[in-house]
């Protein structure tokens, strides 16, 4: 089932008067291809939530449609809309043990699909195999860890075979470990049951892990679209290029001058493109290669060795955030000296416009 | 539809509130000002304050004013200091906590109406008995009072024991929690510092529980104000023969009974009752908040 | 060096204190728990005591050695004790569970539903709480009379079927249940009235037990309403019947067959206070209030 989001805005009018309408939404418009899992993500506060509570039906379009496939949803209440949710807080009924969690919603089917008390137990076990609980299914919520938790809230959700299954940052409440571990079987399930899923996280490392497509927004408005991989390569933004990347992005006040990239007095990259003119300089973190003859030099401050990468801590003059993070492979803990020396990768510097903030192309001028 | 359905549930509780206790909230006020209504025939002859200074020149209810806040000033500091020692009493002991809590709960729950007879009983004279309270004062070199139709300082003293025992569960009840609920570090951090008990209790237990006293203070006023079955329950139901009656008493006397069938009387009563003791309350509150600042 | 000694004498006064300190207050605590079960003592003596003995007592005996029954068979008999029972506890039981569908319908409503003037109509509902009982029922005394509803059940029932205080604190309980319950429940299509039944009655079940619990305490010992509303010993409930006994049952001097009656009306609240004492205290210091 695609999805489609047809200039969908969503306005809640301010309880403050005199001030503003917020808008939670603006103006989306994408589709979401049958059968695949799209992470949203941003910022809290960005609107992902609400997006969500659209397609879901729990909150009304102030303008704009949603499609399911060919069917317009956007004025069907929630219970019609075919769709399966999940809480990060799992919103399991605690009075409720995990098979009655499970069966409720085939308990509200009515008329010619209500089912018998044998098909709903073989939904329920069904649906507990799948995310594999089958050995909890007489325990209370309370009785149960997080993990455990948030799979029967998945198995309540995939039950009634929805066509859409929707999923509110579900692993924001689990330590670090089992996130992983649940995280994997969200995207196993997702691919056994080939059902079009929306996840909603602030977590970028999280939407980039299991997304086929991530969605970024920011106060509302759509950032960027694409395959995980390619949004980190090629962000639209500023914004975009900061929210992604772990460490994030190093950037420096710096200018295109002469068909260089100059920070401060250096020119690190020589290109081909953009005219004259003072940019925002991104350099990813694993952009950078240790070279005494470099052109880009930096005031280390210390080194962090973890595991195989050594991440370098380092000061800039032209820097905008509080430090700069490289990560690098040394061969060996050869002692760097108080100012080191560095190539740059191309493909890991982004230049971005003062005013707009909007990524500036260029082409690498190669150096003879 | 989507737009009634709230209303449907909230239809019987509107209802019921709307009918038992807004209207009659309104309509207390036309009566209280309706001269010479007739019950029987429900006509008045005109508007004005004479049902007030009917209220307010009756012996009885003169008797039932004076009545009210002897037991009123008598009950509620008292009930509040003896509850206070007694939560003291009950977070200091290391055992048998809960059974003393649960024994000291119990005439919350009972019958005021029953247990009211068998203080009655034990503090009444007869002519076979001197009664259990009698034999005991006795004992201990008293002469014998005749407490339930002897002397008013002796009803009064009977009215206000048995108030007492009756309030102190909910008072205890409250003061407890609240002690129990004071940081146990601040204790700590005291006893460290070599503070006295005294001191601990005047400066760090009596302002922590200080909302919780004022509290009880202030719903202990409103609701010794309101005293009657108390009375009713020691003395029987002609109150006024037995110069025990309470605004309420009055009230109801008023509205029914043997010199019953005048509610615009009854109404003026409750009002001045109600002003009473929303002039205390208001009172409590303005010093309340003072020792706050 | 003399510290040991200080150490040890310093140790053994506290030791002393503490248990000075705790012999004074176990005496206090305990002459106040005789002080508060005394009463009960002497109401259960008191009523196996017989007529004949009770009378020759000049000075009060603190036990009897020749308990008998009588007096509880007196006070079935001779007045219909039975009667104000059965009253009680049908006024007591149809008041409570009609009270709570009001206020677990009035508390969901505000809990969980949207709708126009919820919170105007809410703060009016607060409001209603600070009216003192004593300010209404003179109306109401006067609105039942003329419906013809003195001497009825429904006469008596009808006023105390609302109580602002519980459906605050009912609501407040509501608004507890986290709002992704709603929203899930929601989406797999479960109703509003659904949803109260199945989800936030069960989840919130203990406090609206404890509501019942305080409801039918109140009940069972409300004596001014029933004693303007009733003056047919057919409708009598147990405080008007506790009077009526006084001033004209038995003859007034027969005590043990009045605190036989006394013991029987009593015993139903402390058997429900002793089996239900942790919730019912939980529920008092929560914000019950006496009067």
């Amino acid at each position: 089932m695609k999805i489609v989001l047809d200039h969908l805005t969503k306005r809640f009018s301010n309880r403050t008067k005199g001030l503003d309408d917020i808008i939670a939404v603006n103006d989306f418009n994408f589709e979401i291809p049958d059968g695949k899992l799209i992470g949203l993500l941003g910022p809290s506060g960005c609107g992902k939530s609400t997006t969500l509570n659209l397609i879901s039906g729990l909150e009304k379009a102030t303008s704009g449609k949603i499609w399911f496939g060919d069917d317009d949803v956007t004025d069907l209440p929630p219970e019609n809309r075919g769709v399966g949710l999940v809480f990060q807080s799992y919103a399991l009924y605690p009075h409720l043990t995990a098979r009655q969690n499970i069966m409720f919603p085939l308990q509200n089917l009515k008329g010619k699909d209500k089912l018998t008390k044998e098909q709903m137990n073989e939904k329920v076990l069904e649906a507990a195999h799948l995310v594999q609980i089958e050995r909890y299914l007489d325990s209370k919520p309370n009785q149960m860890s997080g993990g455990q938790q948030q799979r029967v809230a998945i198995a309540r959700a995939l039950v009634k075979l929805p066509r859409v299954l929707l999923l509110d940052e579900p692993l924001s409440n689990l330590d670090a470990r089992l996130r992983l571990a649940t995280r994997e079987e969200i995207r196993r399930i997702q691919q056994e049951t080939k059902l079009t899923t929306v996840f909603v996280t602030h977590d970028q490392e999280e939407a980039m892990s299991i997304s086929d497509m991530i969605v970024v927004m920011k106060d509302g408005i759509m950032q960027q679209i694409g395959r995980p991989q390619d949004v980190y390569d090629h962000p639209v933004n500023l914004f975009v290029a900061k929210f992604l990347g772990n460490p994030p992005i190093n950037v420096f006040d710096g200018k295109i001058e002469n068909g260089a990239i100059v920070i401060g007095n250096e020119r690190i990259l020589e290109i081909e493109g953009p005219e004259d003119q003072e940019v925002y300089v991104g350099i990813r973190p694993e952009g950078f290669i240790v070279d005494e003859s470099g052109p880009f030099h930096v005031n280390k401050k210390q080194i962090e060795i973890m595991g195989r990468d050594t991440s370098i801590v380092a000061t800039h003059p032209n820097m905008i955030s509080e430090s700069i993070r490289i990560i690098v492979t040394l061969d060996s803990r050869d002692e760097l000296p108080s100012t080191v020396g560095f190539r740059l990768k191309p493909g890991k510097v982004e230049i971005f416009a003062k005013d707009t903030e909007n990524n500036i192309e260029y082409s690498v001028r190669e150096s003879v | 539809m989507k737009k009634i359905k709230p209303w449907l549930y909230l239809a019987p509780a509107i209802l019921f509130l709307g009918f038992f206790m807004v209207y009659p909230l309104i309509d207390v006020f036309i009566y209280s000002f309706e001269e010479g209504y007739n019950s029987a025939s429900q006509t008045f002859r005109g508007i004005g304050l004479y049902n007030y200074m009917y209220v307010l020149r009756d012996p009885y209810f003169i008797q039932a004013l004076k009545n009210t806040f002897i037991l009123v000033i008598i009950t509620v500091p008292l009930s509040t200091g003896i509850a206070l020692l007694i939560a003291l009493g009950l977070n200091s002991i290391p055992k048998l906590k809960d059974l003393f809590q649960t024994i000291f709960f119990l005439p919350y729950v009972t019958n005021t109406l029953a247990v009211g007879l068998v203080f009655m009983i034990l503090f009444k004279k007869t002519a076979y008995s001197e009664g259990l309270v009698n034999m005991l004062i006795t004992g201990l070199g008293g002469s014998a009072i005749d407490f339930m139709d002897g002397p008013y300082w002796a009803k009064m003293f009977v009215l206000c024991f048995y108030t007492v025992w009756i309030v102190l569960p909910f008072k205890i009840l409250i003061l407890t929690s609240a002690l129990a609920s004071v940081d146990e570090n601040l204790y700590k951090a005291a006893k460290i510092d070599g503070t006295s008990r005294f001191r601990i209790f005047t400066r760090i237990t009596i302002p922590m529980i200080s909302p919780m006293i004022f509290y009880l203070i202030i719903t202990g006023f409103i609701g010794a104000f309101k005293a009657y079955s108390d009375a009713v329950a020691l003395f029987g139901t002609d109150l006024n023969a037995a110069g025990m009656n309470t605004i309420v008493g009055y009230i109801y006397d008023m509205l029914y009974g043997n010199g019953g069938g005048y509610p615009s009387y009854a109404s003026s009563a409750a009002l001045i009752l109600f002003a009473v003791v929303l002039t205390i309350t208001c009172i409590n509150l303005t010093i309340s908040n003072s020792g706050k600042d | 060096m003399s510290t040991n000694n200080d150490y040890l004498s310093i140790e053994k006064k506290a030791r002393r204190n503490y248990l000075i300190r705790n012999i004074i207050t176990y005496t206090l605590l305990g002459i106040w728990a005789l002080v508060v079960l005394f009463p009960f003592y002497w109401m259960l003596l008191t009523s196996v005591k017989s007529y004949g003995s009770y009378n020759a007592e000049y000075v009060p005996k603190f036990f009897t050695l020749s308990p008998t029954l009588q007096n509880y068979v007196d006070a079935f008999t001779q007045v219909p004790l039975a009667r104000y029972f059965g009253n009680t506890l049908i006024f007591a039981l149809i008041t409570t569970a009609a009270m709570l569908v009001v206020i677990v319908l009035a508390a969901f409503a505000f809990a969980r539903l949207d709708f126009k003037g919820r919170n105007p109509l809410f703060s009016l509902f607060l409001s209603l709480m600070m009216i003192p009982n004593e300010l209404v029922i003179i109306t109401n005394f006067v609105t039942i009379t003329n419906l013809g509803l003195r001497n009825t059940f429904t006469g008596l029932i009808l006023p105390s079927i609302t109580s602002v205080f519980y459906i605050y604190l009912l609501k407040e309980n509501f608004e507890q249940i986290p709002e992704e319950l709603y929203k899930a429940a929601k989406v797999d299509g479960t109703s509003d009235f659904k949803y109260l039944m199945k989800v936030m009655i069960p989840i919130c079940q203990p406090t609206i037990v404890t509501i019942a619990i305080l409801k039918i305490i109140e009940c069972w010992n409300s004596y001014v309403w029933p004693r303007l509303i009733t003056d047919n010993e057919k409708y009598f409930l147990v405080s008007n019947g506790i009077q009526a006994i006084r001033e004209n049952g038995f003859g007034r001097e027969n005590i043990p067959a009045m605190m036989a009656a006394v013991v029987v009306i009593s015993v139903p609240l402390i058997i429900l206070f002793l089996i239900f004492h942790k919730k019912i205290m939980a529920g008092v210091s929560r914000g019950g209030t006496k009067g």
